[in-house]
């Protein structure tokens, strides 16, 4: 590869790489990010790659990362000239190959696809380009187009501009779709101090957790003394059941490593590192590739674009620890120490690694970047509320349709993301609550479904936005178990250093798990109450600081759930194993045999066609017996 | 000089220094357990908490490792303070409940029994042994393991430790006396390390005075040192000083 060291030059690569991805031969994409192969995607790849070589097809196969509807994978786009992009969903080997087969016949499977797109919106440049169509199959006519499909309509996607479109092992494809241009643009003809001003007005904040505005960062990390200042990509994502940043990296890595060069140029800052999450292989693979390639192109190194400015960059293995995310444990684990939080009295702006200025951003911050700098201050502030700028991703989970990862702007409601986007909770059950912002996130209840989403308003109900995962819950959770939950992770987590974490959560812990074990006394409420305040008022770091957030925002909106526990010894959500008893209706029960045979405790006596009953003494309270009844008679109380 | 008020005195501080070392200087006390003043603070046992109010902007934070800054006004035992200190100090009595330093300090903020159940630890986890090895000893041999309520302070891999010099510096500054360093006539014993050395007889006395190891790493550590030093025992080495200003001094006497 040359090193592209002029416009023209990039232009000519964009130019000629556009065809790849508006291509004049059929080009198939198939979403292989981690999710999508959980899912299968590997077999469907392979399937796919055979019959092509098989039948000598003139078939480009592309392997794209994540576009965000982890619950329909794998997913298979077909873009076949004259044809609008179609996304196959739920694919298989069988139904691949089926698809192939109608393919060439220029037919499609129409009950397979999940939508269609007549057009590809070009966010960098503002453009919109239609797919020429002609001869298309009559059935595709009727095909639901993304822009009205109720997960995509209410999503906007600028950190996930390109996942799932391109390939992200591909360089050129990120160019084709205008990337690089903006680093170009900044190198060339801004001045730092112009990039942070125009980060300052996007008013565009950390979506690592806290919310910090990212041009004010910048700011005093480019004005603290010092020659040598660093600049850190936060990829450790430990949240569980959140992998926006994942996604954002093995779908398009180039977004992450654009925005770094161009903050770094800001801060004036020559050396990168990213942190990444040790549990994610694929992800660090594909960044060493994006790396290998922006080296080799020159977008890293020394004198990138002619401009007398050199950046690297360098990949750093996390600890695996969930603290390690924490700023200063973080960047204790990069110099080769203990992952140990620090007091944060002297900021890691000003001291960070090796004491040195050191500007620390997550991933989606990052990949946000470049769009904003290529579309303005003005275009991207425009979207979201007054204090929360811009688009955030959640990774919707739980009791819900449409799982998967949904970029919206901030403002949208909670409803419209759990209904509209996600579809509602499945098997008719009733919402209950929606948790926020990770592990110490809070819960939401039913009554506040119609808030809007942004940072402010998230504390304001006592919770957070935090890394952005969303997990709702339906009539069926406990919520002083669902506060157990957190805790345990929690206390797991917690790194020890501080007394007021290590044992407040510990303490916190085992005061909720004897609520749910009936074993709660009064003045447990109080003491938990008590504990949260000290634990969050003294501990050192953010993880001990916020920790008590499960307790607290499920005590203030589920008080009486509590109370149910502690005073009536009941769990009314049904789940806490030692308050509840589950017994069958004998005058309904037809004496079919199916729950005596399954109860791995044979705790259920009766003959033939004659009423059981469960023996309390051996029953464990596994719900097999109540999974298995055809005629509903098992209760529980 | 930086002024800042500690409980409605005003008070001044050189640049850098903490609020904990400009209170102390002006005889304002403030419980700690992880302090020491020869060793880096560390912010971990949260005993030292004090409320910050800047500009009518209150919080807590640890005496020991917050910096003086000017204008701040700094409060050691209001009742935001009092409170966190003592749920602070119930749960480290809950952990150590037969620690005699956990129980005079919690004793002193009215607590006589925690409100949660007992464990039966003696460390604290304050870190000073391992702080003091690393700091002023200059080996490392104990770090953390583990993390959250496994947390605990070991040799890598919980066997005996190549460096440790069996000097017993940790069993000194440790404020819970978790730590034990026993002698044994010729071996030097501290158990929670694993360690067991043989230790050196004075050349003088005939008694065993410190393990074999430290005295090696003395030596190498710093040449100029008497070989005498490394084979006589501590009051030997006394009485022989002694001696020999005495001697000295008495020649000086009978020719001058
Ligand atoms: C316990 C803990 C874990 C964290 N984990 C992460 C993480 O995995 N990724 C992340 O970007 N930020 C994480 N953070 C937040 C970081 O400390 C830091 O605020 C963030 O990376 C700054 O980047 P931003 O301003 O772009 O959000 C964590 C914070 C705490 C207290
Ligand atoms: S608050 Fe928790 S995670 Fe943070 S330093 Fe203290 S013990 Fe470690
Ligand atoms: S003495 Fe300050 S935290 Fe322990």
């Amino acid at each position: 590869m040359n090193k592209i060291e002029n416009l023209e030059h990039l232009k000519k690569i964009k130019e000629e790489n556009l065809k790849l991805i508006f291509p004049k031969k059929t080009r198939i994409l198939v979403g292989m990010a981690s999710c999508g192969l959980a899912s299968g995607a590997g077999e469907v790849f392979q399937v796919l790659a055979e019959e092509i070589k098989r039948r000598n097809l003139d078939i480009t196969l592309v392997q794209s990362g994540c576009a965000g509807f982890c619950e329909k994978e794998p997913l298979v786009d077909i873009m076949k000239p004259g044809w609008p992009r179609i996304s196959y969903c739920e694919m298989n080997s069988k139904k691949i190959r089926k698809i192939i087969e109608l393919l060439l016949k220029g037919k499609v499977e129409k009950d397979w696809i999940l939508a269609k797109a007549e057009e590809e919106e070009l966010l960098l440049e503002g453009t919109r380009r239609p797919y020429p169509l002609n001869g298309i199959p009559e059935e595709l006519e009727e095909i639901l187009p993304y822009k009205y499909h109720p997960f995509y309509e209410k999503q906007l996607k600028i950190a996930m501009r390109n996942c799932g479109f391109i390939d992200p092992e591909n360089i050129d494809e990120y160019i084709a779709r205008g990337g690089y241009s903006t680093l170009y643009k900044v190198l060339i003809q801004c001045d730092p101090d112009q990039v942070i001003e125009e980060i300052t007005k996007s008013g565009l904040r950390g979506r690592g957790g806290g919310g910090f505005p990212t041009g004010r960062k910048w700011h005093y990390c480019r004005n603290a003394p010092g020659d040598i200042r660093y600049v850190v990509c936060n990829a450790d994502e430990g949240d569980p059941g959140a992998y926006m940043d994942r996604s954002v990296l093995e779908g398009d890595p180039h977004s992450v490593l654009e925005g770094m060069i161009i903050g770094a140029y800001a801060i004036g800052s020559n050396e990168g590192y990213i942190y990444i999450r040790a549990e994610y292989p694929l992800a660090v693979q594909t960044l060493r590739k994006a790396i290998k390639q922006a080296e080799d192109y020159g977008f890293l190194g020394k004198n990138i674009f002619n401009s007398g400015f050199d950046f690297s960059i360098q990949i750093n293995r996390g600890g695996g620890a969930f603290v390690c995310g924490e700023s200063t444990a973080l960047m204790a684990s990069i110099e080769g120490k203990v992952g140990e939080p620090r007091a944060k009295h002297i900021h890691t702006v000003e001291s960070g690694l090796w004491e040195k200025p050191t500007n620390l951003n997550n991933v989606e911050t990052w990949a946000n970047v470049p769009l904003i700098i290529a579309k303005g201050a003005d275009w991207y502030s425009k979207i979201g509320t007054r204090d929360s700028k811009g688009t955030k991703i959640f990774s919707l989970v739980g009791k819900i349709e449409n799982t998967g990862l949904v970029e919206v702007p901030m403002g949208i409601t909670l409803r419209e993301i759990i209904y509209d986007i996600g579809g509602g909770v499945p098997g008719r059950k009733k919402f209950k609550a929606v948790q926020t912002g990770g592990p110490s996130g809070g819960c939401i209840p039913e009554e506040l479904i119609d808030l809007p989403v942004d940072f402010e308003e998230l504390s304001r109900v006592g919770s957070m936005m935090g890394s952005g995962g969303m997990i709702v819950m339906d009539e069926d959770t406990c919520m002083v178990d669902i506060a157990k939950y957190f805790l345990s992770f929690l206390q797991d987590e917690s790194c020890g250093k501080c007394t007021s974490c290590r044992e407040g959560i510990k303490r916190m812990l085992q005061i909720l798990t004897r609520i749910t074990q009936g074993k709660g006394r009064e003045g447990d409420i109080e003491l938990l109450e008590e504990l949260s305040q000290v634990v969050a008022e003294t501990s050192l770091c953010a993880l001990g600081q916020t920790a008590p957030n499960p307790v607290l925002s499920t005590l203030r909106y589920f008080r009486d759930e509590y109370e149910a526990h502690i005073k009536d010894k009941k769990c009314p959500a049904k789940v806490c194993k030692d308050l509840i008893t589950y017994f069958i209706d004998e005058e309904a029960c037809r004496g079919c045999l199916v729950c005596k045979k399954l109860c791995p405790q044979e705790a259920i006596t009766g003959e033939r066609k004659e009423p059981h009953r469960i023996n309390q003494d051996k029953c464990i309270k596994c719900g097999i017996c109540l999974e298995n009844c055809k005629f509903d008679v098992i209760k529980v109380e | 000089m930086i002024k800042l008020t500690i409980d409605n005195r005003e008070v001044e501080a050189r640049e850098g220094a903490t609020i904990l070392e400009a209170a102390r200087k002006v005889g304002i006390e403030i419980p700690t357990l992880c302090y020491h003043q020869a060793l880096t603070a560390y912010g971990a046992c949260r005993v030292c908490t004090v409320e910050i109010i800047r500009k009518e902007w209150s919080r807590l934070s640890t005496a020991c490792t917050y910096p003086v800054q000017k204008g701040i006004e700094v409060k050691t035992n209001s009742e935001k303070v009092k409170r966190a200190r003592k749920m602070i100090l119930e749960m480290l009595l809950a952990r150590c409940p037969n620690v005699k330093k956990i129980k005079d300090l919690a004793r002193d903020m009215g607590i006589e029994k925690p409100r949660f159940e007992l464990d039966n630890e003696e460390c604290i986890l304050c870190g000073l042994c391992v702080r003091v090895c690393e700091e002023i000893v200059g080996v490392s041999a104990i770090a953390f393991f583990n993390r959250g309520t496994e947390r605990e302070v070991n040799t890598p891999y919980e066997i005996n430790s190549d460096v440790c010099l069996g000097c017993g510096a940790c069993a000194v500054v440790c404020p819970t006396e978790a730590i034990k360093a026993e002698d044994i006539k010729e071996i030097r014993k501290i158990p929670l390390w694993h360690t067991e050395l043989k230790k050196r007889k004075c050349r003088l006395c005939g008694e065993f005075f410190a393990p074999e190891v430290e005295i090696d790493f003395l030596k190498k550590k710093d040449a100029r040192l008497g070989e005498e030093i490394f084979e006589t025992c501590p009051s030997c080495r006394k009485k022989e000083l002694g001696n020999k200003i005495l001697y000295t001094n008495s020649r000086r006497r009978k020719y001058v």
